[in-house]
C-alpha cells in the first residue's frame, strides 16, 4: 500500500506572470454532489508542449478539459486560458475564447444529424464569413490529414470508433486553435488505431506547435509521444535517434485522489522514487 | 422507490422553475440577438408543422363530428337542431380546437425535443457544440421555440377547420340538416372574441411546448433511461402546463371581454 497523495508544491501565480503559459490551472477544486473530485489543482500548459494527463477513472482528468473550457465552473481557484481568466468570464465572452481552442472528445462528440463535412466545417459555417469555396477547401484539407477525405458525405454513424475520433480531431483543428485538448483519444481503439491517432497527436504538435492537454488511460501512447518526433519528408512519425529523449515538448501530470502528485517530463517520470507512480508506470 | 425530505423537494422543485425560466426567458431574448437561424427555423417549422399535421386533421375532424353527435341528442329535444352549427363552432374556435392541437403537438413534438436534446446532452454533443462557440440556446432552444409557436396557430386554424368540417358532415349525412343553414350559423355565430380567444391560446401552448420540451432534454441525465424519463415527463409537464394555461387564459380573456 503506497503512502497517500501529498500535493507537489506549485508556485502561485498572478495574471502578471502567465503569458508564457497558454493554461495556467491555479488552486483549483471541484466537488460534484459533495464528492472531491479535484483539490487544489495547480500546474500550467507552456506555449507548444503537449501535456498527458494521468491518473486511475474519477480523478478529474476529464473534468480539467471541461474546466479550462468554461464549460463548467470551479469551486475555488483561477483558471487562465491564453491570459483570459475564463472562472470570471460570462458564457457569451467564453464563446469567443473557445474558438481558439480545439477539444476532442472521449466518444467524438459528433453531431449524429450531420454529415462528417457538416460536422467539420461546423465551427467555420457558425462563424459565417467564409465562401462555399473556402469551406469545402479547409474541410477537405483538415480531413486529409487525418487522411479521410473519402468520408465527406457519410453520417457519424457509418464510421468506425476509430474513424469518428480522427473526424474529431479534423472538426477541432480547422481553425488552428493554438490549443488543444484532447480527451482519452485513444480509449477503446485497437492498437493499430491507437498508434494512428498518436501520430497525428503528434504530428499537430511538431507540424503545427500546437500546446495540447492530453487526457490518457494508456501510459504508452504518451510515452511514444515522448519518444517519437513528426518527420514531414517522410510524413510519419519517427524515433527520436538515441540520446535526444526528452527533447521534445512532451510532459507528464499524474493525479491521485484530487491532487497533483507529479508534474514534470518523461525522464523525471521514469527517475521517480515514488512507489505509487514506480506502481503506476511500471 | 427513494423517498426525499420534504426540504429537498421544495428545493428541487425551486431549482428546477429556476432553470426553466432562464432557459424560458433566454429562448425569447435570443430573439433579439444574432445569429438567428433561419435554416434551423425552416426545419423545425417543416418537422413541427408539417409533420403534425396528419395528427390535427384527424383530431380536429373527429372532434368536430363527435362534438355534432353528442350535441344533436340533446338540440333534437328542445327541437333546436338548426343549433348545431353555432354550437360547434363556437366549441371547437373557442376551446377544443386550441387545446386538442396543442395536446395533440404536445404529445408528438415536446416528446421529439426532449429525446432529441437529451440524446445530445448524454452525449456530449451539447458540450461539443459549446466548446465550438456555438450557443445552443440560441442554435437550438429559439428556432424550435418560434417554429412552435408559429406553426402551432396555423395548426389550430386547420384543427378548428377541420372541426366544423366533421360536423358538418355529421349534421347533413346523419341528422340530414341542410348544409347552407348548418355554415351560415356556424360562420355568423363567431364573433372577434372567440376568434381572439381561440388565437392567442395557440401562441401560447406553442410557447410552452418548446420550451418545455426543450428544458427537459437540456436537463436530461443518466443516459438512455435518463432520456426516456425526460421524454415521458416533458409530455406530462407540458400537457397539464397547457391545461392550467387554457384555465387562466379563458378567465383572463372573459374578465377582459366579458361573457358572449
Amino acid at each position: 500500500m503506497s503512502a497517500p497523495p501529498t500535493a507537489i508544491e506549485q508556485p502561485t501565480r498572478s495574471t502578471q506572470d502567465v503569458s508564457p503559459h497558454v493554461i495556467v490551472f491555479d488552486n483549483v477544486s471541484i466537488a460534484f454532489d459533495e464528492k472531491v473530485v479535484l483539490d487544489g489543482v495547480s500546474f500550467q500548459l507552456p506555449h507548444g508542449e503537449t501535456k498527458a494527463l494521468f491518473g486511475v477513472a474519477g480523478t478529474g482528468k476529464s473534468t480539467i478539459l471541461k474546466l479550462a473550457l468554461g464549460l463548467i465552473k470551479p469551486d475555488r481557484g483561477e483558471i487562465y486560458v491564453l491570459g483570459e481568466n475564463v472562472t470570471r468570464m460570462k458564457e457569451e465572452d467564453l464563446f469567443e475564447l473557445r474558438r481558439k481552442v480545439g477539444i476532442v472528445f472521449q466518444e467524438s462528440a459528433l453531431f449524429d444529424s450531420l454529415t462528417v463535412r457538416e460536422n467539420v466545417a461546423f465551427r467555420l459555417m457558425e462563424e459565417g464569413d467564409v465562401s462555399e469555396e473556402e469551406l469545402e477547401r479547409r474541410v477537405r484539407e483538415a480531413l486529409s490529414f487525418v487522411e479521410l477525405e473519402h468520408t465527406l458525405d457519410l453520417f457519424p454513424s457509418e464510421l468506425s470508433g476509430g474513424m469518428r475520433r480522427r473526424v474529431a480531431i479534423a472538426r477541432a483543428i480547422i481553425t488552428q486553435p493554438e490549443i488543444l485538448l484532447y480527451d482519452s483519444p485513444t480509449g477503446g481503439l485497437d492498437p493499430v488505431t491507437s498508434t494512428t491517432i498518436v501520430e497525428l497527436i503528434v504530428k499537430q504538435r511538431d507540424v503545427y506547435k500546437t500546446s495540447s492537454l492530453l487526457v490518457t488511460q494508456r501510459l504508452q501512447d504518451a510515452f511514444i509521444m515522448a519518444t517519437h518526433c513528426f518527420d514531414r519528408k517522410s510524413n510519419r512519425m519517427v524515433p527520436l535517434p538515441p540520446g535526444t529523449r526528452g527533447e521534445v515538448p512532451m510532459a507528464f501530470l499524474i493525479l491521485r485522489e484530487g491532487k497533483v502528485i507529479f508534474d514534470g517530463d518523461a525522464r523525471e517520470l521514469a527517475q521517480s522514487r515514488d512507489e505509487y507512480i514506480r506502481e503506476f508506470i511500471s | 422507490m427513494e423517498l426525499i425530505s420534504p426540504t429537498e423537494f421544495a428545493r428541487d422543485t425551486v431549482q428546477a422553475l429556476q432553470e426553466y425560466s432562464v432557459l424560458a426567458g433566454q429562448s425569447v431574448a435570443n430573439l433579439f440577438r444574432y445569429p438567428r437561424y433561419m435554416a434551423d427555423m425552416m426545419q423545425q417549422a417543416d418537422l413541427i408543422g408539417v409533420g403534425s399535421l396528419p395528427i390535427v386533421v384527424l383530431t380536429g375532424f373527429f372532434t368536430g363530428a363527435v362534438l355534432a353527435l353528442n350535441s344533436a341528442s340533446m338540440l333534437q329535444r328542445f327541437g333546436s337542431l338548426t343549433l348545431i352549427g353555432q354550437l360547434v363552432s363556437v366549441g371547437m374556435v373557442r376551446e377544443l380546437g386550441p387545446v386538442l392541437t396543442g395536446l395533440m403537438v404536445a404529445g408528438r413534438n415536446a416528446s421529439g425535443m426532449a429525446s432529441e436534446l437529451g440524446s445530445m446532452i448524454v452525449t456530449e454533443q451539447i458540450d461539443a457544440m459549446r466548446a465550438l462557440g456555438t450557443d445552443p440556446l440560441k442554435k437550438l432552444v429559439t428556432p424550435r421555440m418560434i417554429s412552435t409557436v408559429f406553426m402551432l396557430f396555423f395548426l389550430t386554424i386547420i384543427s378548428d377547420l377541420l372541426g366544423l368540417v366533421g360536423g358538418g358532415v355529421v349534421s347533413t349525412l346523419i341528422f340530414g340538416l341542410d348544409s347552407h343553414q348548418y355554415w351560415s350559423s356556424a360562420w355568423q355565430v363567431l364573433v372577434f372574441q372567440d376568434v381572439f380567444t381561440g388565437l392567442i391560446k395557440p401562441v401560447l401552448f406553442g410557447f410552452i411546448i418548446a420550451t418545455v420540451g426543450c428544458y427537459y432534454g437540456m436537463s436530461a441525465r443518466g443516459g438512455t433511461q435518463g432520456v426516456g424519463r425526460a421524454t415521458t415527463q416533458a409530455v406530462v409537464a407540458s400537457s397539464v402546463f397547457i391545461l392550467l394555461v387554457d384555465f387562466f387564459a379563458t378567465k383572463l380573456l372573459i374578465s377582459i371581454f366579458g361573457y358572449r
